[in-house]
């Protein structure tokens, strides 16, 4: 098909915090570069989700006067607290005896997508063409195997794979160098790791589905700047997770779950996890009488430094979280993910001033504090492989007495897909009925992200052999699609007496965990038209 | 023949709306906007119709604050030619847009003004039919279907019945009904020629008309929810119930 095309300097792809961050920096070093970003939301921070609480460490050196730009960060954070949850019980931990990385009293209490709104403005003054609503599909490659930029998604297909009348062809991007900036499993960065082999000699990515819902509680429960995290019930010793809760402003707690997806048992719904966490007497205290106001749910990276793929290959670069630079002992990936954007642009600067190969991102990455920030960090996750009471002493021996310094680097030794056991082999676990009013159910919750997909378009989640589900996962691990799945997307239904594996893709809120976590690697998450998902207010 | 079109800025229609605690309105920051859905049909068809001959130009026009401008854009991106953005801070309510609208025909002398029936947002369903009255212009409302034939238009009207097809005089006022047609994609090239197109931008306080509220709101509230269901055990029983407890038998 012949497909219109517009060339650029620099193309990126996704419009968080690190495809923003590298559009700002390239305009701010040389004002005369074309950039475009393209954005798969409907708009720029509707397809964000993050806790969150966040380090202006990158953001400092981006943009420095942002305390006069009227920017989204104004709650500091005023006091923390760790709490280890037992099923009725809770223990306080004393915040001093935590790892310095975990302390947050100069941070901020943001919401992450409005900080991306905020970008947004500040990179299109300066001229950068953001284009929400558009997809990149497809990569395009030079005849010498270099990439050449991207296709974006065809719009107007029907779920047959036709044009119907309002077909509108996706057309090519061009750049110079094209960054890659999709987030936690980018379809395209995903392809590009394996293609360039990007993570030759590293280990397999973790990840992790972390789920976010905003509450507007009572006055007297509220304490503006307050910080919570809680390890323990209701996960099992075996089961890396915990919970955050952030008070921001308007009476806003920001309530969160992360669960590794590195967990063995199929019959675990993080999903519900999440919920019963909500009933557990320290959480229920705070929100009782308050409402829930919006959900939503996105995997994360957690590999961290052994996992971390090389960031640059011909004519591309690939950034935050599509690379993997969350810091998972901070929990926080914004400001890693920012640093990776601007590192990005300034590897594109030395590129077109000086000629230099974009393998010098490899050379100013390790002089930088991300590369040393990551570096530290790298041995607590792995060490949560020995169950949270061993992973916990050693990271307070790794980090407080060592502050990350071990001479010795713990490994990742499984991909997250490989590492449930057979269903019959996992006890089956027993969730609570949702109550209506601390928990439940996903279509009430999928109904607060204002998800929609354009009705009549392929299904954009792809099986590679569709009987599987059916014939092999269902047998097997019971298919656990029904149960990783936050959105309700997968359903095994009854059709006379034959079972029948059914994808509600209309539900689809983009998180990418059935892409990770599914055992045989049978689900393909692709783009759908532009501007479907979630619609995400402040998350 | 000239085609002005008044489109407006709402919450996205998947937006789950919120009711401000206070009960002084909804909540709109952070909010997803768009175009109103029915708007987006008539802008369509403008552009239909110039595309096939019938039409010299297409005009959009907004009335609203700042951002409001993006639904202009918006409806350049899919082949207006212009557009006119009547800046003016806080909710109007249909008789100020109408007026507003009357100043700008006045000026702009379309043949045609097209808009959506109704906004999603106050569901008023009135800015068309006054601005009709203000004009004493003939209208065609709910419009499934549009024929140009000459002077002429005949009108497919959605109403309770049924479709009823009318034939009235240009210029007029139609208001679209969302299965008028089916709004293409702006595409991204459009979306940047578009930037470049003029939109001029007028003050409502310039216009001389009186806009102010006619309409004093008092408390917006949450319907009330739903009671959940309950499940009987027999025909007795449901008999019971709806005897002793609904009443209604």
């Amino acid at each position: 098909m012949s497909r219109e095309s517009m060339e650029y300097d620099v193309v990126i792809i996704g419009g968080g915090p690190s495809g923003l961050s590298t559009a700002i920096k390239l305009k701010q070093l040389d004002s005369s570069l074309n950039v475009c970003l393209l954005e798969k939301a409907s708009e720029i921070g509707a397809h964000i989700l993050s806790g969150n609480v966040f380090e202006t460490r990158a953001l400092d050196e981006l943009i420095p006067n942002w305390r006069e730009l009227n920017s989204p960060i104004k709650t500091k954070v005023t006091k923390e607290k760790f709490l280890f949850l037992g099923k009725t019980k809770s223990l306080s931990w004393p915040t001093w005896l935590l790892p310095s990385v975990q302390q947050n009293h100069k941070n901020y209490i943001i919401s992450l997508a409005n900080l991306c709104r905020w970008l947004a403005e500040q990179a299109e003054t300066l001229g950068v063409e953001i284009f929400p609503g558009f997809p990149a599909s497809e990569i395009l490659y030079n005849e010498d195997g270099s990439v050449k930029g991207v296709i974006t998604q065809d719009m107007g297909i029907d779920k047959d794979g036709n044009k119907k009348d309002s077909f509108e062809p996706g057309i090519e991007l061009l750049g110079k160098v094209t960054v890659f900036a999709e987030g936690c499993r980018g379809h395209l960065g995903k392809q590009l790791i394996k293609k360039f082999e990007l993570d030759k000699g590293k280990d397999p990515q973790q990840y992790g589905i972390g789920f976010k819902e905003i509450w507007e509680i009572d006055d007297k429960n509220h304490e503006e700047g307050l910080v919570m995290h809680t390890a323990g019930w209701p996960l099992d010793n075996n089961t890396y997770g915990g919970s955050f809760m952030y008070h921001a402003e308007n009476k806003q707690v920001f309530l969160g779950y992360v669960i590794g997806l590195d967990y063995k048992n199929p019959h675990l719904s993080p999903y519900d996890e999440f919920q019963r966490f909500k009933t557990h007497p320290a959480i229920k205290k705070i929100i009782e009488g308050g409402k829930r106001i919006s959900y939503g749910a996105r995997a994360l990276i957690e590999g961290g430094f052994q996992s971390l793929p090389k960031m640059y290959m011909p004519g591309a670069l690939l950034i935050g979280c599509d690379a993997g630079t969350l810091n998972m002992p901070k929990i926080k990936g914004s400001h890693t993910a920012m640093k990776s954007g601007i590192i990005a642009a300034e590897t594109i600067n030395y590129h077109f001033k000086k000629g230099d190969n974009l393998s010098v991102y490899e050379k100013i990455f390790k002089e930088s504090w991300l590369y040393k920030e990551l570096y530290k960090a790298r041995n607590v996750k792995p060490s949560f492989s020995w169950g949270l009471i061993l992973g916990i002493i050693f990271t307070g021996i790794d980090q407080i007495l060592f502050r990350g310094r071990l001479p010795f680097t713990l490994k990742h030794k499984h991909a997250d897909h490989e590492t449930l056991k057979p269903a019959n082999q996992m006890p089956k676990i027993e969730y609570p009925k949702y109550d209506n009013v601390l928990t439940f159910d996903k279509t009430s919750s999928v109904y607060l992200t204002g998800t929609n997909h354009a009705d009549n378009q392929p299904v954009h989640l792809k099986l590679k052999d569709p009987n599987l589900p059916i014939n092999y996962t269902l047998e097997k691990y019971d298919e656990p699609a029904q149960r990783y799945c936050p959105a309700g997307v997968y359903e095994v239904q009854k059709e006379n007496n034959q079972n029948k594996f059914v994808i509600n893709s209309q539900n689809c809120i983009h998180c990418k965990t059935c892409d990770i976590k599914e055992p045989s690697q049978n689900i393909i998450w692709i783009t759908p038209e532009g501007g479907g998902g979630p619609k995400y207010g402040n998350m | 023949m000239k085609i002005l079109v008044a489109v407006k800025r709402v919450i996205d229609y998947n937006v789950q709306i919120r009711v401000k605690e206070d009960g002084s309105g909804i909540v709109t920051d952070n909010v997803k906007m768009s175009t109103n859905p029915p708007d987006d049909n008539a802008i369509e068809e403008a552009v239909k119709i110039k595309e096939a001959g019938k039409a010299t130009e297409v005009v959009a026009i907004t009335v609203g604050e700042e951002k409001a401008q993006e639904t202009v854009r918006k409806a350049l991106a899919v082949g207006a030619d212009r557009g006119i953005h009547v800046k003016v801070d806080g909710i109007l309510e249909p008789l100020a847009v109408s007026k507003i609208l009357q100043k700008i025909v006045d000026k702009e002398k379309p043949d045609l003004v097209f808009m959506g029936k109704q906004a999603i947002d106050d569901d008023c369903n009135q800015t068309g039919q006054m601005l009709s009255a203000l004009l004493n212009w003939p209208q065609a409302t709910f419009a499934s279907k549009i024929d140009v034939k000459d002077n002429k238009l005949e009108v497919t009207r959605e109403i309770d019945e049924g479709l009823e097809t009318i034939e009235i005089n240009v210029p007029a006022i139609v208001t679209c009904d969302l299965r008028l047609n089916e709004p293409r994609y702006a595409s991204l090239p459009n979306i940047m020629k578009a930037k470049k197109k003029p939109i001029e931008e007028i003050l409502a306080s310039d216009l001389g008309v009186d806009i102010s509220s006619r309409i004093e709101q008092l408390k917006v509230e949450e319907p009330p929810k739903r009671k959940a269901g309950i499940k009987v055990a027999n025909v007795a029983e449901l008999v019971q119930k709806l005897k002793n407890e609904a009443k209604v038998i």
